[in-house]
């Protein structure tokens, strides 16, 4: 019994125990090794990122309050992926005089989200569901306000804050229906009981829906992301707008195909409306902003548009499309931002403006800038065109040909602002451009990464074939 | 006495005490007072937990369940926040949300 559990939960132990070393380290090394502590860290997270690859069968813990199957296995995968790239994006802001003292916690509270995560995506019930939900989310604002030396990282925190708890006041009051209805609050219960779609269950879903849709911020519940994303340090900001959107959207994927497939009639109507209106909002604000991080949130906020082109084909085709869609979304965001910080670290400017001219000075930079919003966009050879080509099939297969040609309509308008910054980079004249920077090992080996993943995870079919027979385990 | 209490009273008290909390969390601007609109929230949440468990369901206990760790889980959110409001205290010397509010669209 012992054992199984080690194995079965070795991914959630693994980080825990992660997570407990870079504390102890901290604790015990003096003052000038501390810095040390990260690489420990980066390496420990390597492994331990390259060992979730290992083939595994998964099971059921805890009464099925827990249960892991080879589709969570490979979306803990993805996101480890992620959290990967963003460590190795934080290690020159770690090295800022201010965050310097305490750059370890950093990476213990990071780790800690990540393992919170890692249980809401495993969750067999919703008692565990919410738990990870929390986990992920209140160290989140810990994070938020990390640069607390800053006002507009302590305003960024207190707002993801207190909309986060908000957002988890309307969830547990869907769940609380749930169990009403139900009478009990797992999953496989669920599916059981609950075969007729009745008006406390619809009441109920709402609430769910509401709740989740603040965490992935889709348009109506939006309001809080441009501001917590601009407030927060650059590193929390990309942490924010791929690994956690990622992950609200892999949970909110297994709860509507796998608990509530029987009330597809009552959400398919409500996903269709949000998809519709996220797009189009976080398109059109997307254009009238000054500031990178800015842009980039609400950029976010589209794709998170997109990805819900996938939720409305409920088959296993609807999971892999999420699955590959995150995970090139998670590639191209991270070298975006990987930019960014680049130049915010050189020179402490983020306005969209500042990157005039900055082809002269900074060719690297400057095109590796363009493949990542090239792969946002979705334009042909790189990776972006195919994760949206696979999520546009999804949605037609399932008979959406209007959703499609509304999501065709916004990807030209996300073209025009995505262009906006390439034209301001190459074109626009600027007669003090950036100075030529030149960023420490980590950073470069991780925009390293990301463009390799931006043009190998779209051409090559063994990624995408790989996550189809991960999913069709399922 | 209390035997006369139904589901339906039960429900109704926690439904009030749900959007007062929904309410006060829009219309105040006091960051001290959002954080306690949104904690009668959650109690709203654990009395209609308690409620079905008690009274639609009594055979099984996981309302209760429920309601305990929604209690501890509230209990960390809480001291999160007020970890950042008296940052927030110490630098502006307002809680007012209309104060701390730099970021505008």
């Amino acid at each position: 019994m012992t054992y199984s559990i080690i194995s079965i939960m070795r991914q959630e132990l693994g980080l825990v125990v992660i997570a407990l070393l870079v504390l102890f380290f901290d604790l015990v090394v003096n003052e000038k090794n501390k810095q040390k502590v990260f690489l420990i860290a980066l390496a420990l997270f390597g492994l331990h990122t390259l060992a979730g690859f290992f083939p595994f069968e998964g099971g059921n813990l805890f009464g099925g309050m827990y249960s892991t199957q080879p589709v969570h296995i490979l979306m803990k995968n993805v996101l480890n992926i992620g959290v990967f790239l963003v460590l190795l994006m934080s290690a020159s802001w770690l090295k800022t005089p201010q965050i310097a003292n305490k750059s370890n916690e950093f990476l213990m509270i990071l780790l800690t989200t990540l393992s919170g995560m890692y249980f809401m995506i495993s969750a067999g019930d919703f008692l565990m569901f919410y738990i990870g939900l929390e986990i992920a989310s209140i160290p989140m604002a810990i994070l938020a306000a990390y640069e607390k030396f800053k006002s507009r990282s302590e305003e960024a925190g207190i707002k993801f804050l207190l909309n986060s708890a908000l957002s988890t006041g309307f969830l547990l009051f869907g769940l609380s229906l749930f169990y009403a209805a139900a009478g009990s609050i797992y999953f496989d219960d669920l599916t059981r009981t609950l075969s007729q779609p009745s008006p406390l269950v619809a009441l109920a879903l709402t609430f769910l829906l509401s709740g989740l849709a603040f965490k992935l911020s889709l348009v109506p519940f939006h309001f809080w992301t441009a501001d917590v994303y601009e407030g927060s340090p650059m590193v929390v900001t990309s942490y924010f707008s791929v690994i956690s959107k990622g992950a609200v959207a892999f949970v909110l994927g297994i709860l509507l195909f796998k608990v509530f497939p029987v009330f597809e009639g009552l959400w398919q109507n409500v996903i269709y409306t949000l998809a519709v209106a996220t797009m189009f909002l976080g398109n059109l604000f997307a254009i009238r902003q000054k500031n990178i991080k800015r842009f980039l949130a609400f950029s976010s906020i589209a794709q998170a548009g997109f990805i819900l082109l996938g939720l409305l084909h409920t088959d296993n085709l609807g999971i892999i499309v999420i699955i590959y869609f995150v995970l090139i979304y998670i590639l191209s965001n991270l070298a975006a931002f990987g930019v960014a910080q680049a130049v915010y670290a050189a020179s402490g400017k983020e306005n969209i403006e500042d990157y005039n001219g900055f082809y002269k000075t900074n060719p690297r930079l400057a095109l590796i800038m363009m493949l990542a919003l090239f792969s946002l966009s979705g334009i042909p050879p790189v990776a972006g065109f195919f994760s949206k080509f696979f999520l546009f099939t999804a949605a037609a297969k399932a008979g959406y040909y209007w959703l499609v040609f509304i999501a065709v309509v916004n990807t030209t308008i996300a073209l025009y602002y995505y262009l906006l910054v390439v034209k301001a980079m190459f074109i626009n004249p600027n007669p003090e451009p950036l100075p030529t920077i030149r960023s420490d090992k980590y950073l470069r080996s991780a925009l390293f990464i990301t463009v390799i993943g931006i043009f190998l995870t779209g051409i090559l079919s063994p990624v995408f074939e790989y996550i189809q027979a991960m999913v069709d385990k399922f | 006495m209390w035997q006369d209490i139904t589901l339906q009273d039960v429900l109704i008290v926690s439904t009030l005490m749900f959007f007062s909390g929904v309410y006060g969390f829009l219309t105040r601007r006091n960051l001290i007072t959002m954080l306690m609109s949104v904690e009668l929230m959650l109690n709203a949440v654990n009395i209609n937990f308690v409620a079905f468990n008690y009274f639609l369901h009594p055979e099984n206990m996981h309302g209760m369940f429920f309601a305990l760790f929604v209690v501890v889980i509230a209990a960390a959110e809480a001291s999160v926040a007020i970890a950042i409001i008296i940052g927030i205290y110490r630098r502006f010397k307002s809680i007012n949300i209309e104060d701390v509010s730099n970021m505008k669209y």
